[in-house]
């Protein structure tokens, strides 16, 4: 019973809230409730008691991807009105696109055959006296553990790819080299000098630390390059 | 009695006192974590700290909340309304919330579910949102450049958190909390495990924002980060949230490191206090090293951040976790699929 309503709860919000994704005027706003429908999702997920699928999601989707989604969303800078100027002329040809989706969809659901036996499977999804996250563990890392690696390189080819794409090696940055920051000795970069009483010493005289690979070649007062603090 | 709380009123009344039993101690201890952090504080820097309200300064925490319930709540102009006063909210509960899985004593826990530790990991990855929706609702470059800054660090800081979990739950071989403060019986996890302990408490001062990872807030730089505009009681939840947060940090240390409840050597003279109060004591002690911090280290830089979580932590963490797997597999100790 409660479980019953729990479910309707669930759902009824996860529909409010995916068609409030797409309706929602600003953008930030169609993020949260994206959000919230993620959660109910996972609500739903726990009442089928698939609790850690329930948990991952949450941990994934919530915690680190609509993080991220929500950061770009933020900081674009969207004008609205221009958004939906072609509103209407655009109309016809993404309503076509989406018959098309939709025709695509009845057909796969219309071929869709249901394996024998799967149907039992139903009532005990897990073999007996097993978690969930053992038995997802079970599936994934001993049966199935070639396609998990496969899939995991796939991802790892992605992120390199994002990465060459995006990585723009700058001269002019200044970065940071700490062990070479730790490398340095009190007598490269501390110089005691005597200074003449009424005199001082004259700028040309003072030298500044040098960066390591300058300091065979002296070069009196030159700003250090490279060396950012 | 008993045949009261087996009807559904009963369990409704049951789960409420449960409820009550960790909320109303958590939320005391909350207070005095504020006095007790400016006494500690004061008392490194050679001075008095609070000590007017009360005996020695003991009802000040109650004078500040009595002040912040007095004062105005302003919401700043051109701030979406809605979601600015959802923001502290979303903090507070949040960090309430986590709790109800925390075990104080063997089996002393609200929720008892088996996936208790991907519990609190969801949990406290959430907390990111209290804050990016509190710096973007409150219309104001400062707020918005400590919300950006936090989220950074949050996501930073919970990959190598997630690795040093995994770590420990290898030695487990349940997510279950109960049976993670059980399997640490013989021995306690930071002892084989000291260099992700380490990680783990320091990546846990960056997730709840505290010093020397207090970028989002930075006083000097962005004034106070994500809630410069907050005022009022909306500000005391974004506080009461953050001091939450950092009990809550300290319990999964305790839990996942220091042996929960357990008492430390398991011989006579420390079986006779009750495993809720080590469990309390434990905490107590992280909690003092969370302030020790604050009180000795300057802020990090915002790329030695960056570094520190992503080139240091995040190696380190995975290559642990490696060596503990194969450590476990090569000595024949990994706890066979405790079902």
């Amino acid at each position: 019973m409660i479980m019953m309503i729990a479910f309707y709860i669930f759902a009824a919000i996860l529909l409010g809230s995916a068609a409030l994704v797409v309706s929602a005027r600003n953008p930030v706003h169609s993020v949260l409730f994206l959000i919230l429908a993620f959660f109910n999702a996972a609500g739903l997920f726990l009442l089928a008691g698939a609790e850690f699928l329930a948990m991952i999601l949450v941990i994934v989707y919530v915690g680190a991807v609509a993080v991220l989604f929500l950061f770009v969303v933020m900081m674009l800078d969207v004008n609205f009105a221009q958004l939906r100027e072609g509103f209407q002329r655009y109309a016809p040809i993404g309503a076509t696109v989406g018959l098309v989706l939709f025709a695509e969809l009845a057909m796969v659901l219309g071929g869709w055959r249901v394996a024998p036996g799967i149907t039992a499977l139903r009532a005990a999804p897990m073999p007996a006296g097993m978690q969930n996250t053992a038995a997802l563990g079970d599936l994934l890392y001993t049966h199935n553990i070639l396609l998990f690696q496969l899939a995991g390189l796939v991802l790892l080819v992605a992120m390199i790819g994002a990465i060459v794409l995006t990585h723009r090696d700058r001269r002019t940055s200044r970065r940071q080299v700490i062990a070479r920051q730790m490398a340095r000795s009190v007598a490269e970069t501390l110089e005691l000098v005597a200074a003449p009483l009424g005199a001082g010493v004259a700028p040309g005289e003072f030298r500044r630390p040098k960066p390591l690979e300058e300091a065979a070649a002296p070069h009196p007062v030159a700003p250090h390059q490279g060396e950012g603090h | 009695m008993s045949e009261f709380f087996a009807t559904p009123l009963g369990l409704v009344v049951l789960m409420v006192l449960e409820t009550l039993a960790i909320l109303v101690p958590l939320l005391l201890g909350v207070a005095y974590a504020t006095y007790a952090e400016r006494k500690i504080l004061a008392a490194i820097q050679l001075r008095k700290g609070p000590n007017v309200v009360g005996w020695w300064g003991l009802l000040q925490a109650f004078a500040d909340a009595g002040k912040m319930l007095m004062k105005e709540t302003i919401i700043p102009t051109g701030a979406n309304r809605v979601l600015f006063l959802l923001a502290p909210m979303i903090t507070f509960v949040l960090a309430m919330i986590a709790w109800a899985v925390i075990p104080v004593n063997d089996g002393w826990a609200v929720a008892k579910i088996n996936v208790g530790i991907l519990y609190l990991f969801a949990i406290s990855s959430l907390g990111v949102y209290g804050i990016i929706i509190a710096g973007w609702a409150s219309n104001s470059k400062y707020a918005f450049l400590g919300a950006m800054r936090s989220a950074a660090q949050m996501v930073s800081y919970e990959v190598s958190i997630g690795f040093v979990m995994v770590s420990v739950l290898l030695c487990v071989g349940s997510l279950n909390l109960n049976d993670i403060v059980l399997a640490q019986r013989h021995i306690w996890f930071f002892i084989p495990l000291f260099p992700m302990f380490v990680v783990f408490f320091i990546s846990g001062l960056a997730e709840t924002n505290r010093s020397p990872f207090d970028l989002p807030e930075g006083e000097s730089e962005i004034v106070a980060g994500f809630f410069v505009e907050y005022s009022a009681m909306a500000f005391a939840l974004f506080f009461l949230g953050e001091y939450a947060n950092m009990f809550l940090m300290s319990a999964m240390t305790s839990i996942l490191f220091l042996g929960g409840w357990l008492a430390p050597f398991g011989i006579a003279p420390f079986t006779w206090l009750p495993g809720p109060i080590w469990f309390i004591l434990k905490i107590l002690l992280c909690m003092f090293v969370f302030i020790w911090v604050r009180g000795t280290f300057p802020r990090y830089r915002y790329d030695q951040l960056m570094r520190l979580g992503w080139k240091v932590f995040l190696p380190l963490s995975l290559f642990w976790l490696v060596l503990t797997a194969g450590v476990l597999m090569a000595t024949g100790w990994l706890p066979g699929g405790a079902a």
